[in-house]
């Protein structure tokens, strides 16, 4: 019998990325995963988190807490959504024991998409095809809170006709850091378009990452640009044939 | 609200010679370092980061007795400790040295806890001529300004601008190259050092078990400013102690190469009292100034004593890319970028400057180049939910409280949720290609307007995931 994975597609991909979940899942299904989708999910709570309304956070926090309780595996399209569960819940929660609990419970069952293929689905090549030339925006939060370095090169480098070119900066900061692109519009853009000139100086016709939210910056950063260049999410890559 | 200077960061970004200057600098700092602490060169630097933090740790839980032991360690070699609550005592002490001694002429090694309490101004207010010996803080004393990195103070001057500051206050003729701008500053200091009374100098660290003073450079300043003049003053925090003289050996190994990539500084002095008979140099007098200004407040606070674990290295201002862009001037304080960020408003309340902490997009990569582990980000987002306390105490910021409010009661309600998006789509203008570009009237401010301000936004798309779900899982059924 097939294995489950429940997927949490996080706020941004279900209002504004839909295709990024839809591709995870055709990913997952491909591989001969059962791919669930629980309806009463929404956000991690990270915007409220990280903008020091903890009360809040901890309100939706819980939310997610009991979506996914029974859950097997929750698959994230997320290093930043995936690290707040991962890491983050305990801050929130470490006065109550109960919640705590819980995500000492969950959070092991949590993975980030690319390393979910790698060290539960234990696949590097995914069957996929993608003719261009790419490069592999680190996202900071899976890169620095949860360790993701090589292995989405590891599976993009699987991918048949497609080149990878790293940059010069790949670990540099995009500069959307949520609330703060806006609160700090210009600084948070000329963070992008520091990015965007290492991107350019790599030749890659795309873009990729682990992190739509990364992506949004960077592609509305580039179309501001004018600069040719798409934008798309490990999972769009590794589903497309 | 809180206010945000967005015109004096718009400043410093429409400058391409200062932002060059700044991407240039740190990113060369940062590829120094990069070298020195790489697996090749140094195999067990994650260790010594997490040795560094014990130490820290261990001396900050018992300062009390690490702070009487190394006053009786000065004593038995023959200086003096002179604790001081803030800045006022120390000029005070120092005006009435210098008075008891007759000295005017003080030379200085660089030294960030003498510019937190502003000690150049207030000596000269008192008749004393303080000179910095340092080349970086010797230019910023001529053009009257303070530093922008902790460790590269002059990190923003060209070589131009050197030229032009050398002419306007030392009377000489332009000169621009830098070799020679070094010659002038040496022959014009080195008078300095011959006709100084005191040295004044920072600490990079203090040893309790044997009263040493230990300073790190690449000058050769600092020593000729400790040995040179008669008597001398070294001002520092008291969260610069470690326990043994052992523990250099940890920490030496970071400082240098988190700071500039070097396994060490071209010197490090490590100075216990006044000269001993039959010693050769040293000085006859020799005082450390034991500086509170606010760190015991700081050590009190259990979640974030870990900001006192600081050993200025600046590593985390290289590698901030908020700082790589407003460089160091639009920090408020001296500390800048991400330690100065958790710093400033720790040593002056939340409610001042309380953009500071939230001027960060969590990247993380200051917590992870900290030498002693500080949890830079964890700071940050502590002091964020302070902030938020407390503009609530004064009756401030109250929409986004509310924002957050409906926020968080929509996101637990995942069937008004669905709802909210499907009326977002609606209402939602056209684009081109499910992209605006433009900014529509009805938005000229706020977050929207914010965003758009920069870059292009993305539409929804029409259908949500969890509607489009719903119709895959119908076909795949079918």
């Amino acid at each position: 019998m097939a294995r489950r994975v429940s997927l949490f597609v996080t706020c941004l991909v279900d209002q504004l990325f839909p295709s990024v979940g839809l591709a995870m899942a055709d990913v997952l299904e491909r591989l001969g995963w059962k791919v669930e989708f629980p309806e009463a999910q929404t956000c991690c709570s990270q915007p409220a988190f990280n903008s020091g309304y903890w009360d809040e956070a901890r309100q939706v926090a819980r939310h997610f807490l009991r979506v996914f309780r029974d859950a097997e595996y929750v698959v994230v399209p997320s290093g930043s959504c995936g690290s707040m569960v991962i890491n983050h819940y305990r801050e929130l929660f470490h006065k109550d024991a109960e919640a705590l609990a819980e995500t000492e419970a969950l959070a092991p069952r949590v993975w980030e998409f690319s390393r979910f293929l790698l060290e539960v689905a234990q696949v590097e090549d995914v069957g996929a095809r993608y003719d261009g030339v790419v490069t592999y925006h680190d996202g900071c939060h899976a890169l620095r809170e949860l360790g993701i370095k090589q292995g989405p090169r590891r599976l993009l480098a699987r991918v048949r006709g497609l080149v990878l070119k790293e940059m010069d900066v790949a670990e540099e900061c995009c500069g959307f850091g949520g609330t703060f692109s806006v609160k700090f519009p210009e600084i948070s853009g000329a963070m992008a378009r520091t990015k965007i000139e290492s991107i350019l100086r790599t030749g890659a016709d795309t873009v990729v990452s682990t992190d739509s939210s990364c992506l949004m910056q960077l592609r509305g950063a580039l179309l501001r640009a004018k600069a040719p260049v798409r934008t798309l999410h490990l999972a769009e890559v590794l589903a497309s044939r | 609200m809180i206010s945000i200077p967005h015109e004096r960061f718009e400043r410093v970004l429409a400058d391409p010679a200062l932002q060059q200057a700044i991407y240039a600098a740190t990113g060369r700092l940062m590829e120094k370092r990069r070298e020195a602490v790489a697996p090749e060169a140094l195999p067990d630097y994650q260790e010594l980061r997490s040795q560094a933090r014990r130490i820290k740790e261990h001396t900050l839980e018992n300062l009390d007795y690490y702070l009487e032991q190394f006053e009786a360690e000065v004593h038995a070699r023959g200086g003096r400790v002179v604790w001081c609550r803030d800045g006022d005592e120390v000029v005070d002490f120092l005006t009435k040295l210098a008075r008891e001694k007759n000295a005017r002429l003080i030379v200085k090694s660089k030294s960030m806890t003498t510019e937190e309490i502003h000690l150049n101004q207030q000596l000269e207010q008192r008749e004393l001529e303080p000179v910095e010996t340092d080349l970086g803080e010797y230019i910023l004393q001529l053009a009257g300004e303070r530093p922008y990195h902790i460790v590269a103070p002059a990190l923003h001057k060209t070589r131009y601008d050197v030229a032009d500051i050398f002419s306007r206050r030392l009377g000489v003729e332009r000169e621009e190259i830098p070799e020679r701008q070094t010659r002038i500053a040496r022959a014009t200091l080195r008078e300095k050092f011959l006709a100084a009374d005191i040295g004044l100098t920072g600490a990079n660290f203090l040893v309790a078990d044997s009263g040493a003073v230990v300073l790190v450079e690449n000058e050769g300043n600092a020593r000729l400013t400790t040995t040179a003049p008669r008597i001398h003053v070294a001002v520092a925090g008291i969260e610069k102690l470690i326990p043994r003289a052992q523990d250099l050996a940890v920490f030496l190994k970071l400082l240098g190469r988190s700071a500039t990539g070097q396994p060490l500084t071209v010197y490090t002095s490590v100075l216990a009292g006044p000269r001993r008979e039959g010693e050769l140099d040293g000085p006859e007098e020799f005082y450390v100034v034991l500086l509170d200004n606010g760190r015991t407040r700081l050590l009190a606070d259990r979640e974030k004593r870990e900001s006192l674990f600081c050993i200025r290295c600046g590593a985390c201002l290289n590698h901030c890319p908020v700082y790589r862009k407003i460089g160091g001037h639009n920090y408020p304080w001296v500390y800048s970028g991400p330690i100065g960020a958790i710093l400033t408003p720790q040593y002056f309340g939340a409610g001042h400057e309380p953009w500071l902490p939230f001027a960060s997009s969590l990247c993380g990569a200051c917590g992870e180049v900290c030498p002693v582990k500080i949890d830079i980000p964890k700071m940050l987002l502590l002091l964020r939910r302070e902030i938020g306390r407390s503009l609530a105490r004064e009756g401030k910021g109250r929409w986004e409280r509310w924002a957050f409010r409906v926020w968080a009661w929509l996101m637990t309600r995942p069937k008004l949720y669905e709802f909210a998006g499907v009326a977002a789509s609606a209402l939602a203008p056209e684009g081109s290609e499910g992209w605006l570009t433009g900014l529509p009237p009805v938005l000229r401010r706020g977050p929207l307007a914010a965003w758009l301000s920069q870059r292009d936004l993305p539409l929804p798309p029409g259908r949500s995931f969890r509607q489009l779900w719903r119709v895959r899982s119908r076909v795949k059924r079918v």
